[in-house]
Order: C-alpha cells, then structure tokens, then sequence
C-alpha cells in the first residue's frame, strides 16, 4: 500500500476520476484537502490525523445521554453536533413522563445514527438487539479517526482482538468503544486499543498487535 | 508612519543592521501540536517574534444567536501579552488588535471550508508573546498550521510576510528598528499558489517599488510555506521513529 503524509493544497493527481475522500477538484487536478495520510489505490483518499467526528447515517456510535425534553433524550456523542433520541425509538413503548426512569442524565447508551439533514440535526436510534443501556464493562475513549485501523481491513482487527481477549467489544464511530469481560482481560483490552490509537499510522499494525498480545499474555503465565 | 531620519543608517557594506541581505527573512522555527488540550496548535518563532496559536473546533457556538445554518463561523483573536513589547501594554483589545483579528480572519477564512460544519465555530486564538515587528504575519502563519493540524479541512495553506521601505531601500521582513523608522511596510498573505488573500500597506510606494515589494513578499511567502510544509510533515515522521510521548495534564 503506498501511503504519503500530504498537507492541505497538495496536488495528488491530474486524473480527476482519482478523486476520493478528503480531496477536492480544482483545474482537473486532484487536491488534499487536509493534512494527514493519503492512501493511493483506485481512489486517492485522505485520513485526516485529527479532527472532530461529523455523524453519519447509519453510524454506531456510544453517547452519553446529557438532557432530556418532552419527547426527546439529548445525548453527546463526541462531536460537535448533539444527538437527538425520540421517545419512539424507544424499543418499548413509554410515556413522557418515565423517561428517566429508562435512560437518565449520564447514562451511556450504544446507539445508531438514523438520519442527519441538512442543518445537522442528528437522529439516533436504539431499534436494533445490539443497541441500549450500558450496564456493565468499560468505554473507552480514541480519536474517531483512528476506528478503522481499530476495526481493520474487513473487520480483521476487531474480530482478532475479540478472540484473543475474550472481550466483548463495540466500536462507536465517534471513537468510543466499549468493551466488556473479566477484569484483567478489560485492562489489556484498554492498553491494546492505546497501543493501537498511538501507531495507527504505521503499516503490518494487525501482525504487530498479535506479536504483542502474545508477549502480554506469555509474561502473566 | 515616521519620516525617514537621515541621522539614521539602515546598512553596513550593503547588508542590515542584522547583517541580513535585502531581500533575506530572519530565522524561523516552527513547531505543531505544542498544545494538549487544544485541538490544533503551533508555536513560532519569526526573529524575535514568538506567537503561540490555538484552534478549538469545529464546536457548538455560544452565545447561539451567531451561528450560522448552512456553514461554520470562524472567529479569530489576535492578542498581544502585556510583556510582549518593551514597556508594558495595557492589557484587553483596542484598536489595532480588533483590526488585526478582522484582517487575519479574513485571510484565513477564503481557504476553510466553512460549509463542512454547518451551525459550528472554529475558533482561533493567536497569542503574542514577544513583538518585533511583523507578528500579524507571525500569526497567520502560526494559525494556518494550527488549522491544519486540527484536521480542518483547507483547500491550501496561508502563508504570511511583509515588505517594507528603508532608506530609500526595498527589504523583507521588517524588524522592529527598520518598521519603526521606515518609509513604509506591507504585510502580504497568500496560498502558495500565489492568490493573496491580505494586503495592507503602512507608508508610500511609487508603483514600481510597490510590484517590487510585493514580488519580494511573495518570494517571502514561498519560502515561509517550505518551512510550515516541513514541520507538518515532520510533526508525523517524529511519530514514527520515536516512542510516543505521553502529554501529561494536571486535573
């Protein structure tokens, strides 16, 4: 994989059909238009090293609810946008008035972007198995630009640390992941997705996290 | 701006009281990130410039009744420390800080793409530490890096330097004697592909000096771009070789 640190303004190619994420087209060239990694495949995309999540449909995000309204929990979602939570995406049917008794100020809900328009008002969801109330386990905090490395190509990277782990693990877009199991393996859980926020820039990071594991885990037996 | 004083000489055997060549900008350094809790940050070194920048953002706006529905606002502070320059500055805005922010906003604003962030604030906080002369320039450099490495989304960098007139002499960058009892001084701003996005001018040109000055600024520009290209890319190649360093922050 050819991979590049580029700044905003570099030109990245004259061929504008090359044209991916992060770039912009000006004179039929192709420029970045942040500073980061460019990756050069079909496409040119630029992974930004830093910035704010922006939600997008169809996300799976962790939120904290902050606020509740009539009919609406508040919930941030580490971002600049706040997330809007309707009664009726509710998975049961309840009133106005026992909101709280479900979801109340500080809970942390596993949740899903459902829509955002125009103005960025975000609606979010709760209507999957997989989604709700936090309960148990730890969530732990990265910059959401580093969640595809912590995901991997096709999922490689969080389906290995889940078997070698034994953790269940749930990764928000927003760069909030939780994860639940027994309580050493929660604390190598947490070092390892450090470790991989902090070296999610070099390349082989995959075989190197195994390496890694492995050395953990042959140092406590 | 003062009156040439002839009792005053700007050169010795051709070159400036810094033992600079005309058309010469005085040291540089710049570094990115130095900031934990920023978002994006950079501290710079023009001569005896030292200007801090920070960005936060993009972020909610308060109060609620400046934001804007279909993009982001940028709101950018210019201040200078009360022991930036030699005797005390009273402290807050005035005048030439509130102008100064205007300006370099604008500067900075033509390359932000504002409508990734609808109803969102990009704040850009630029401290001076040390003066001497040439730190809106400082500034706008340190800011355009900082911007950068936020993660906001520019369509190019900007870089900032100015041109002046002593003694009849065009040079770059002015220090503070050759701003102070020059003819004149000209702060330019551009994206490095040459489109200015500010130009203020303090004093008197003939219209050939003022192309001259601006092709001089320009080259200035050129060169001060390399340098924030240099760091920005240094900033990760640090990363790569070396252990990471933890920032630790008191709570």
């Amino acid at each position: 994989m050819d991979r590049k640190v580029v700044i905003p303004g570099d030109l990245l190619s004259e061929d504008i059909k090359k044209s991916g994420e992060g770039t912009y087209v000006k004179n039929e060239k192709v420029y970045s238009l942040l500073y980061g990694l460019a990756n050069y495949r079909d496409k040119i995309n630029v992974i930004p090293l830093a910035g704010k999540y922006v939600p997008a449909p169809g996300d799976n995000v962790i939120g904290v609810v902050k606020d509740i309204t009539f009919s609406n929990w508040i919930v941030d979602i580490n971002s600049p946008y706040d997330g809007l939570l309707h009664i009726s995406e509710f998975p049961k049917r309840i009133e106005s008035d026992e909101m709280s008794n479900y979801l109340r100020i500080g809970s942390s809900i596993m949740t899903r972007v459902k829509d955002v328009d125009s103005t960025m008002k975000v609606e979010l969801t709760l209507s999957d198995r997989k989604l709700g109330l936090i309960k148990t386990g730890r969530i732990i905090e990265i910059s959401h630009t580093r969640v595809p490395r912590l995901i991997g190509k096709g999922g490689s990277m969080i389906s290995m640390l889940k078997k070698e782990l034994n953790c269940n693990i749930f990764v928000g877009q927003n760069g909030r992941s939780w994860i639940n199991g027994s309580s050493e393996d929660m604390d190598l859980a947490l070092k390892t997705v450090l470790l991989i926020e902090k070296e999610a820039h070099t390349n082989g990071l995959t075989d190197r996290i195994v390496e890694y594991l492995k050395k953990e885990k042959g140092a406590k037996s | 701006m003062e009156e040439c004083n002839d009792n005053i000489s700007f050169f010795k055997e051709g070159l400036r009281l810094d033992s600079r060549r005309p058309d010469e900008l005085r040291p540089i350094k710049i570094e990115a990130g130095v900031l934990a809790r920023a978002d994006g940050s950079c501290y710079i070194e023009m001569g005896g410039n030292k200007v801090i920048a920070a960005v936060y953002g993009p972020r909610e706006v308060h109060p609620r009744h400046l934001q804007e529905v279909t993009r982001a606002i940028v709101r950018y502070r210019y201040n200078m420390a009360s022991f930036s320059v030699e005797e005390r500055k009273r402290p807050g805005p005035d005048r030439r800080s509130h102008e100064i922010s205007k300006v370099s906003r604008e500067a900075l604003e033509p390359v932000i793409l504002t409508s990734y962030f609808p109803r969102s604030v990009i704040d850009v906080f630029v401290e001076v530490l040390q003066a001497d002369a040439g730190t809106r320039t400082a500034g706008i450099n340190a800011a355009s890096v900082a911007l950068a490495d936020a993660g906001i989304p520019m369509k190019s960098m900007i870089s900032a330097c100015a041109a002046g007139k002593v003694g009849d002499t065009l040079v770059l960058d002015p220090m503070k004697e050759e701003d102070n009892f020059g003819q004149a001084d000209m702060p330019v701003a551009m994206t490095p592909n040459g489109d200015i996005t500010l130009l203020q001018m303090d004093g008197r040109f003939t219209k050939d000096e003022f192309s001259q000055a601006l092709e001089m600024a320009m080259k200035g520009c050129r060169e001060i771009y390399e340098l924030q290209r240099k760091c920005l890319i240094g900033k990760y190649a640090q990363l790569e070789t070396e252990p990471f360093l933890e920032v630790q922050v008191c709570d």
